[in-house]
């Protein structure tokens, strides 16, 4: 069976792309099948729980929400490609030092989201912080220690300034 | 305090992997030639396999096909009776249960082949709850539908009735949850005659696992190797269900040749995988003119679903606790697990307690009601403390001040200046806010003689550069066992926690250490650990390798000379039962329990009168529990776990329809976000436990235990209405508020 592909042109941690894939194949697996970046995961497969998040051009958006179609000319940032970055680093110490993960499965969405929001925001309240993380789940910490990593990475943040 | 001690917050050991997104979870794992497994599943909840029909217009060349007639040895899941089929052959005992598996190296062609497969079968009526399984109009399950009964017994209940002052009688509900642990279920499995099986997956307990292998493929243990890959959670989802899905990859790779993959979505993870028991209770109870309790005559039945699995266990320990933290004289409790046809309900963190739990709690606090007496007045006068005996006739053996630990709780939540509070400020208010609480405890480790039985093993080995690695089979699923046991060796041997490393569950390369459930990870695992790390300091001391005093650096130059002089440095350590334990097993009585954790737990909330929804304001968690071996894990498995059971009391709702959730995706399933949460605030207090690890004792399930009836009790107080059901959804509020 002889199936429709579309041509793809795309970065992705500034990373040159070129390949051809059935139109509906989703954002989240390209990264993972094709660039092999197994740090965004699948939990839900329905944009619910945001372990898929990735910065897509320059929006925080759930990956397996994206069709191929709309990957042509994009450019997106995975978990592995802000590792190396300050911020990253410091939320980094601060989920580490707080506890913010335990199994680790929501993580890498986790700190997509939180590396955003600080991205935007440096000093975003308490409030701000619960709805900027409100669209990744997590089910083992009860997300008291994951506010509490934020907090602390802000305060960092802070104290550098 | 040093990084390496008891009581310090020690980092996760494996955090940075985690954040970085390079922590390998079994999805992220492929082999060269690997092929991708499907199950195609019963639409019907009951019934016979007529035929199975493979679409002829479709080329099945390429894809490998397994049923039934595959397996090499008994076709069935081992666990503890083994009544649940691996692959069923004839009759249906539950909508989605497995019948044929296929595999294709193309995953999007295995998906469109999944459709192209036809079940034929002949429907037969159904048995969906616990009443109509209760009835015995059809018989689905052994002679009665009773997958598991017994009776625990104290004093004379009739006796007791009779010279009752008042008797509250009343019914309590629970409903099933999922576990939605957010990686979902997922094996490899390699597997051939010559070379045996490997297995590589999401899991709590490799040697069950291991077990479940051996008996499906009748092949000699040695010839089968499980290991646990990075959890993405688990919470009791992935205790008993990893060895359904190991046996199915195994099959495939065995008949393929390839590695297999078998990892669920999530849709099909909700659909086939167990769930939380849902729970009916009825409690009588007979108090004297002072509010004593005289006697109480509780009925405690569960859904277990089509096969037995876990039930009989989780029937026990929700009977056990059932009786609560009262001293009660004559207590008559009746246990009974029914068969319903659906899929097999487990194991999921509380294991029965949070059932029983909720219905107690809820139960004291309607008596409290009906006596005109505050509930923490009516607790007061019945609470259980050291000396006395439990339901099971179990003498409370270490200090228990439940007395003190309700104040305390009390004191910290304002609960009494809330209460006045409240009652004022809600006269007129759509929103009307309630405080209420909860007393209860865990027991911890397998319960009676379940420790003596699994008879658990940990070794500890010393390389000759000087690092300690720790062998058991307990698994790592975000709770922090790795760093817990990391600390409990660097702080026996006085060395950086840098130097121990835990070894990754591989049956190949770790004893048994029995399973990670029941919160006996830190409690009976740890001590062992412990134990074993004792041994082995005391060994190089006593061979003269290290001085009484010594250094980390003479530690290791110790390490060194004993392995160049006499091979390996591997040291044993098996449990033994302590003997203060006697358990009667089929009168359910005795020393149910090592030990227990003790709590009370307060939620504050707010319960909107337009739009029905209830919201946790705020939680205090003030428990008893030995010793915190690490504060910021300890807390994390509290929170987390309240978290949960906040879930289970107002947000999570299994719709079924002809034994099969309905809401099947997490859209339509529910568990609070960030934003449906409050700061739950986590309190400690210390009694050691004299078996435990620096007298720590079990936590992780304690925090399901009690949020429901406190958050319950809390919405009674916001609006005056006594909610014997859970979860409590709007609609239901919106119901009662109405009548």
């Amino acid at each position: 069976m002889k199936e429709n592909k579309i041509d793809i042109k795309c970065t992705i941690n500034g990373k040159k792309y070129d390949f051809s894939v059935p139109p509906m194949l989703r954002l989240i697996d390209i990264i993972r099948d094709i660039a092999l970046l197994k740090g965004t995961k699948e939990g839900c497969g329905e944009g619910e729980c945001g372990t898929c998040l990735v910065i897509f051009n320059g929006k925080i958006i759930n990956s397996c929400l994206v069709p191929a179609s709309q990957v042509h000319n994009s450019k997106t940032t995975t978990i592995e490609g802000i590792v190396n970055t300050h911020l990253y680093k410091v939320i980094e110490k601060a989920f580490i030092k707080k506890g913010g993960a335990q199994c680790g499965f929501c993580t890498p969405g986790m700190i997509i989201a939180t590396y955003d929001l600080l991205t935007q925001n440096p000093k975003p309240s308490k409030n701000e912080i619960k709805f900027a993380l409100s669209g990744n789940l997590c089910r083992c910490t009860g997300y008291t220690k994951i506010t509490e990593s934020v907090l602390d990475a802000i305060k960092s943040i802070g104290a550098e300034n | 305090m040093k990084q390496n001690q008891i009581g310090y917050s020690s980092l996760r050991v494996e955090a940075p992997e985690k954040l970085r997104g390079r922590a390998k979870y079994i999805d992220d794992i492929a082999f060269p030639d690997m092929l991708y497994g499907a199950t195609i599943r019963s639409e019907i909840s009951r019934g016979k396999i007529l035929n199975i029909d493979f679409d002829k217009n479709f080329n099945w060349d390429e894809f490998t096909i397994v049923t039934s007639k595959d397996i090499p040895g008994k076709n069935h899941v081992a666990h503890i009776m083994n009544d649940q089929l691996c692959l069923s052959d004839n009759l249906i005992n539950h909508k989605h249960e497995p019948i044929v598996l296929i595999a294709h190296k193309d995953k999007y062609l295995l998906n469109i082949a999944k459709s192209k497969i036809l079940i034929k079968t002949k429907e037969l009526k159904p048995v969906l709850s616990i009443k109509d399984s209760l009835s015995k109009k059809r018989i689905i399950w052994g002679k009665d539908n009773v997958i598991k009964q017994f009776n625990i017994s104290k004093g004379d209940v009739k006796k007791a009735f009779k010279i009752a002052h008042l008797i509250f009688e009343r019914e309590y509900y629970t409903g099933a949850q999922e576990h939605l642990y957010l990686e979902t279920n997922g094996i490899i499995a390699k597997a051939s005659h010559n070379d045996g099986i490997t297995v590589w997956g999401s899991m709590q307990c490799p040697y069950f696992v291991h077990h479940a292998l051996t008996s499906l493929f009748n092949l000699p243990k040695e010839k089968i190797r499980v290991i646990q890959t990075e959890t993405g959670g688990a919470f009791g989802g992935k205790e008993d269900y990893p060895s359904i899905l190991a046996c199915h990859a195994a099959l495939l790779a065995f008949k393929s040749g390839k590695h297999v993959k078998l990892v669920y979505d999530r849709e099909e993870d909700i659909l086939s995988t167990t769930k939380r028991h849902p729970s009916f209770s009825r409690y009588k109870t007979a108090v004297d003119k002072n509010g004593k309790l005289l006697a109480m005559e509780i009925d405690f039945y569960l859904d277990g679903g089509a096969y037995s699995t876990m039930s009989p266990v989780v029937l026990s320990r929700g009977a056990i606790h059932a009786g609560g933290v009262y001293f009660c004289p004559n207590i008559e409790i009746n246990a009974k697990a029914l068969a319903t046809n659906t899929s097999p309900h487990g194991a999921f963190r509380g294991f029965g307690a949070p059932q029983s739990i909720f219905a107690l709690e809820k139960h004291i606090n309607d008596i409290a009601k009906e006596l005109k007496m505050p509930p923490e007045e009516f607790r007061r006068i019945n609470f259980i403390s050291d000396g006395l005996k439990t339901s099971t006739g179990q003498k409370i053996r270490d200090k228990v001040d439940l007395n003190t630990l309700l104040s305390k709780a009390l004191k910290l939540s304002s609960y009494n200046s809330k209460i006045k509070r409240f009652e004022k400020e809600n006269n007129g208010s759509q929103i009307k806010k309630g405080i209420g609480f909860s007393t209860f405890m865990h027991g911890a480790g397998f319960t009676g003689e379940g420790e003596k039985r699994l008879a658990s093993q940990v070794a500890i080995k010393a390389t000759k550069e000087g690092k300690i690695h720790v062998l058991t089979s307990s698994t790592e699923m975000g709770q922090g066992k790795n760093t817990v046991f990391s600390q409990i060796v660097s702080s026996v041997l006085k060395i950086d926690i840098n130097l121990v490393e835990v070894i990754k569950p591989d049956t190949s390369k770790v004893p048994d250490s029995g399973p990670t459930v029941a919160s006996r990870t830190t409690m009976v695992i740890g001590k062992l650990v412990e134990n074993a790390a004792v041994d082995l300091k005391t060994l190089l001391i006593q061979k003269k390798y290290l001085n009484e005093n010594y250094s980390e650096k003479e530690f290791i130059k110790a390490c060194s000379n004993y392995t160049k002089n006499h091979g390996e440095l591997k040291i044993f350590s098996k449990y033994k039962q302590p003997s203060f334990i006697k358990w009667n097993e089929n009168a359910h009585t005795g020393d149910a329990y090592a030990t227990f954790s003790w709590a009370v737990y307060v939620a504050e909330v707010s319960v909107d009168t337009k739009t029905y929804e209830a919201k946790v304001d705020n939680f205090w968690a003030l428990q008893e529990v030995g010793k915190v071996i690490n504060p910021t894990l300890a807390e994390g498995q509290i929170e987390g776990g309240v978290a949960q059971a906040i879930g289970f009391t107002l947000f999570e709702n299994i719709k079924w329809e002809n034994g099969s959730p309905q809401n099947s995706k997490m859209s339509s399933y529910i568990i609070p976000t960030s934003m449906d949460l409050p700061d739950i605030k986590v309190f400690f207090e210390e009694v050691p436990y004299s078996e435990g690890p620096e007298g720590a004792k079990g936590i992780g399930e304690l925090p399901m235990d009690g949020p429901a009836p406190a958050i319950s009790n809390a919405i009674e107080n916001a609006v005056g209405i006594s909610f014997n059901r859970i979860p409590i959804l709007p609609e239901h509020i919106c119901e009662k508020l109405n009548s």
